[in-house]
């Protein structure tokens, strides 16, 4: 079957609600672990940064998943056949954790100090389990761990616990959550005007940032020997691929730069903070374009697993009426939040 | 067990579970938004109170709502991957537009909660009122793929395979008006009643002390009004969702009323359990011609009974029960309205007695109560259909096994939020008392 064009833009706002949450979720996740590192330094104001951040946007961000769940089984249903089955328990030990930890996140809030140690330690280590069990959904597409019999789909969870490409993907995720949320929150205590919170997070963004594009060198290794076609199309796309090395390189250098504001404090973390955007961006096209045409290898297509073209128009016309009603809304939410001094800069 | 029977379970228990918060997420944001009104409008401070200590529980009891409901959507296709097969074809477009619903309501909510102070009393009754918006579009979009499910339109089956989909004539199939009204009355029933009971709860713990008694004899007598007229509403439109059953899903009528012969000038049952062998409901109270006249508006209106239909396809006997105590429990909550009425409105008293006050207080667990028998008699009276006369449960259940152990976890996971909301939430209350509130807003 060929590829239909409606096919191509179905799957591309799949991927983009993808991209969204991958950022939006390294930001939340890693904004827990970090209140929580810091939680018992009194003296700064670190973790109170991150708990600034944290609050507000955990609820949009927990939107962006249900969001790929319903563009998943609306816009590929075939494919989420296959995906609901194999996926039940990885799916849903995600289910659970997130769970708790949006649920004690949001208690948090109303305890006292005592009881917001523990909380702060549920939210801070599910803040690193969780992505690390939501990105093995993407080696797992890559072939070779699921098995069809009689029609019957499963997955080999043994298969999937000794590989080393799964594992690489791991530690990206790990890695790469805790370094952009560094970075944020960088940004975000650049704006706030603390010094401390401000260079303990650009320390942060400079230790794990290498060690996330270590583990990116990782997963293309392993990825040569564990899904070779993956590789081959992905190696197509060199060019992309360096200019997305090359932002990650500014991101760095954005580090270094002399504060245009402040004098005394050293980097633009508002600068980085673009560059490494742009950088996942590129290179999560190179990964997405080279996955086409599978959702899950060599089984499902996307056009084996798409919806009816009727209904694709109907829900296409609902994309772009919700973006228009929605768009006044997130400007708003960012300009309260993002934005407003007043909050950012808070005593509480 | 087998696999299908536990992965209904499993089901059942989430939104068993989900809907207690996600009703409250629509009824509360209401009476925050009523409070609001009536606070720019008189000025009295106690009702700024009001919305505020309200808006601070809504935003505890958001922070499991939205994990479950996360779990409700993502279940549905973990467990009933067939199903969802079928709904992403047919019936995606409810589900993609309650995202955007979902996208208002969290944003609107985290303004509220966290921005409040910065907002105009203007600004901050607009972001109210999406809160509501957001929250109510919700519940009228999930609703409607239920609808789907008892009356499925917009679709063929043609050998197993689906043709001639028009998604918008799936979205407005049926039952979805009356269905999705009746659960978005319902849900603004439960809210009031529910603050209703919280504020009959604390009014018998602070008879002695005026000032806080008065604070929250506003507090119940606003939850009595909403709550009197919303579900003097929510009985009428139950009415017209009981002629719907009568029209598309007869055998699910007649198991709600234990009727197993087709007659006219048929009897309605209330009370009772419905026996298969003997074919009569034990124990009942019948009152003649009463459900002919339900079901179609007049006492010759002819009712079918079980026995029209082929045994395989009758639904669970025992859905008459939790028909008839939704019905109650809908008759008793009015009750409770007129009741106050009566006291405030015609004998003007100040103090309501004792018993009063206690009947009060499960006001707002029997509404919960309510939606519970009505989510599960609606579901299970359903059975064996996931999509009525197309398509049955057991041919979409999934096939990878051990749900038995996620059961176990997911209930353990539920049980610990659920325990852990009421821990937050007293202690929460208690540390920042009405007093302290009060203070705050004379000085
Ligand atoms: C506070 C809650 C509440 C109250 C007081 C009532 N209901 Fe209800 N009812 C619901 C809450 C609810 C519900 C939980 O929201 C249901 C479950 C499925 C649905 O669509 O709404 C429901 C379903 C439901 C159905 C089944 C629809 C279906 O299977 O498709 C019928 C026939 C009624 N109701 C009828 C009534 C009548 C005649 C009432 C008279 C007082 C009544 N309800 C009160
Ligand atoms: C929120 C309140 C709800 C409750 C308490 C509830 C309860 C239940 C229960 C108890 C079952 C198991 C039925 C049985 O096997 O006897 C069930 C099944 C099911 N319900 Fe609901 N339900 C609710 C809402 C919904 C909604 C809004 C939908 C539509 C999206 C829905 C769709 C289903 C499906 C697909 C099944 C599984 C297949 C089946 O058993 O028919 N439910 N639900
Ligand atoms: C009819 C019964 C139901 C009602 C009244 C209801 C209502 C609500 C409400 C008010 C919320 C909080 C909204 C928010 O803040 O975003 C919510 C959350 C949610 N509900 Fe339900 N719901 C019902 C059944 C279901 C079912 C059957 C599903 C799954 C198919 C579901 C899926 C969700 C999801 C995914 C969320 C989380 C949204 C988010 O991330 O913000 N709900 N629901």
């Amino acid at each position: 079957m060929d590829v239909t064009t409606d096919a191509l833009i179905a799957i591309t706002i799949l991927w983009g609600f993808v991209f969204i949450y991958a950022v939006m979720a390294s930001m939340d996740f890693g904004a827990g672990f970090w209140s929580m590192i810091y939680m018992n330094k009194e003296q700064t104001k670190a973790a109170n940064i991150a708990n600034k951040y944290l609050s507000p946007t955990w609820e949009v961000t927990n939107v962006f998943i249900v969001a790929i769940v319903v563009a998943l089984f609306s816009l590929f249903p075939g494919a989420t056949f296959v995906l609901g089955t194999v996926l039940l328990i990885p799916g849903s030990i995600i289910l659970l954790l997130l769970a708790l930890r949006s649920g004690f996140l949001v208690f948090s809030h109303s305890l006292p100090k005592k009881y917001r140690k523990a909380v702060t330690y549920i939210s801070g280590i599910s803040g690193f389990i969780i992505p690390s069990i939501l990105i093995m959904v993407l080696p797992i597409t890559h072939g070779g761990f699921i098995f069809q019999e009689n029609n019957v789909y499963s997955l080999d969870l043994g298969l999937v616990f000794t590989s080393a490409n799964v594992y690489s993907f791991v530690g990206f995720a790990i890695f790469s959550t805790l370094f952009l949320s560094s970075l944020l929150l960088a940004d975000f205590s650049n704006v706030a005007n603390e010094d401390e919170a401000y260079n303990i997070y650009r320390r942060g963004a400079l230790i794990t940032g290498p060690l996330s594009l270590m583990m990116a060198f990782f997963i293309m290794l392993t990825l040569r020997s564990e899904a070779n076609w993956l590789f081959t199309k992905m190696m197509q796309n060199i060019p992309i691929l360096l200019v997305s090395l090359l932002m990650f390189l500014l991101a760095g250098l954005a580090l270094f730069l002399p504060n245009s504001r402040f004098k005394h404090r050293k980097g633009r973390p508002r600068l980085a903070v673009i560059a490494i955007t742009i950088q996942y961006f590129l290179a999560s096209y190179v990964y997405g374009h080279a996955h086409l045409p599978y959702m899950a290898y060599p089984d499902i297509t996307i056009m084996s697993g798409f919806t009816d073209p009727v209904t694709f128009r109907a829900l296409f016309i609902t994309y772009i009426v919700g973006f228009i009603i929605l768009f006044p809304g997130f400007y708003f939410f960012w300009k309260l939040f993002m934005k407003d001094k007043r909050y950012i800069r808070q005593e509480d | 067990m087998t696999d299908l029977v536990l992965a209904r379970s499993l089901f059942g228990t989430t939104m068993g579970f989900h809907i207690i918060y996600a009703s409250l997420g629509v009824g509360i944001p209401l009476m925050i938004l009523l409070a609001e009104l009536i606070f720019q409008k008189t000025k009295d401070p106690h009702y700024a109170i009001m919305a505020k200590r309200w808006t601070k529980a809504q935003a505890v009891l958001l922070g499991v709502a939205i994990p479950t409901g996360t779990i409700a959507g993502t279940q549905l296709a973990l467990l009933w991957p067939g199903f969802m097969e079928v709904i992403g074809k047919v019936m995606s477009l409810p589900f993609q537009i309650e995202i955007y619903a979902f996208f208002i309501e969290a944003l609107f909510m985290s303004i509220y909660v966290y921005a409040a102070d910065r907002l105009s009393p203007a600004m901050r009754i607009i972001t109210v009122i999406f809160v509501v918006i957001g929250a109510a579009a919700s519940a009228i979009l999930i609703t409607n793929v239920h609808a789907f499910e008892g009356t499925p339109a917009g679709f063929q089956m043609v050998n197993g395979e689906i043709t001639n989909i028009e998604p918008w004539k799936a979205f407005f199939n049926p039952s979805f008006v009356v269905t999705a009204t009746h659960v978005v009355l319902s849900a603004f029933t439960t809210g009031a009643f529910v603050i209703a009971s919280v504020a009959a709860f604390k009014m018998l713990k602070t008879r002695k002390n005026e000032k806080l008694y008065t604070f929250h004899r506003k507090a119940l007598f606003l939850g009595l009004i909403v709550g009197g007229l919303f579900s003097f509403l929510t009985a009428l439109n139950g009415h017209e969702s009981a002629q719907l059953l009568y029209e598309y899903q007869p055998e699910k009528l007649a198991g709600a009323e234990g009727l197993f012969e087709t007659q006219s000038h048929a009897p309605l049952a209330i009370g009772g359990f419905t026996d298969a062998n003997t074919q009569e409901i034990k124990g009942a109270i019948e009152i003649p011609w009463a459900l002919s006249f339900l079901a179609g508006n007049s006492f010759d209106t002819v009712v079918k009974g079980l026995n029209d239909f082929p045994r395989d396809e009758w639904p669970p006997l025992f859905i008459h029960t939790l028909f008839n105590g939704m019905v109650i429990i809908g008759s008793l909550l009015i009750f409770f309205a007129v009741l106050a009425l009566f006291y405030r409105k015609i004998l003007k008293r100040e103090h309501y007695p004792k018993w009063l006050l206690v009947l009060y207080l499960f006001g707002g667990p029997l509404s919960l109560l309510a939606i519970e028998f009505g989510w599960i008699f609606a579901c299970t009276g359903r059975q064996p259909w996931v999509i009525y006369r197309m398509l049955k449960t057991s041919e979409v259940v999934t096939s990878s096994g051990s749900i038995g152990t996620l059961f176990i976890l997911f209930a353990i996971v539920y049980l610990i939020l659920g325990i852990a909301t009421v821990i937050v939430l007293t202690y929460y209350f208690r540390k920042h008392s009405i007093e302290e509130d009060l203070r705050l807003t004379e000085s």
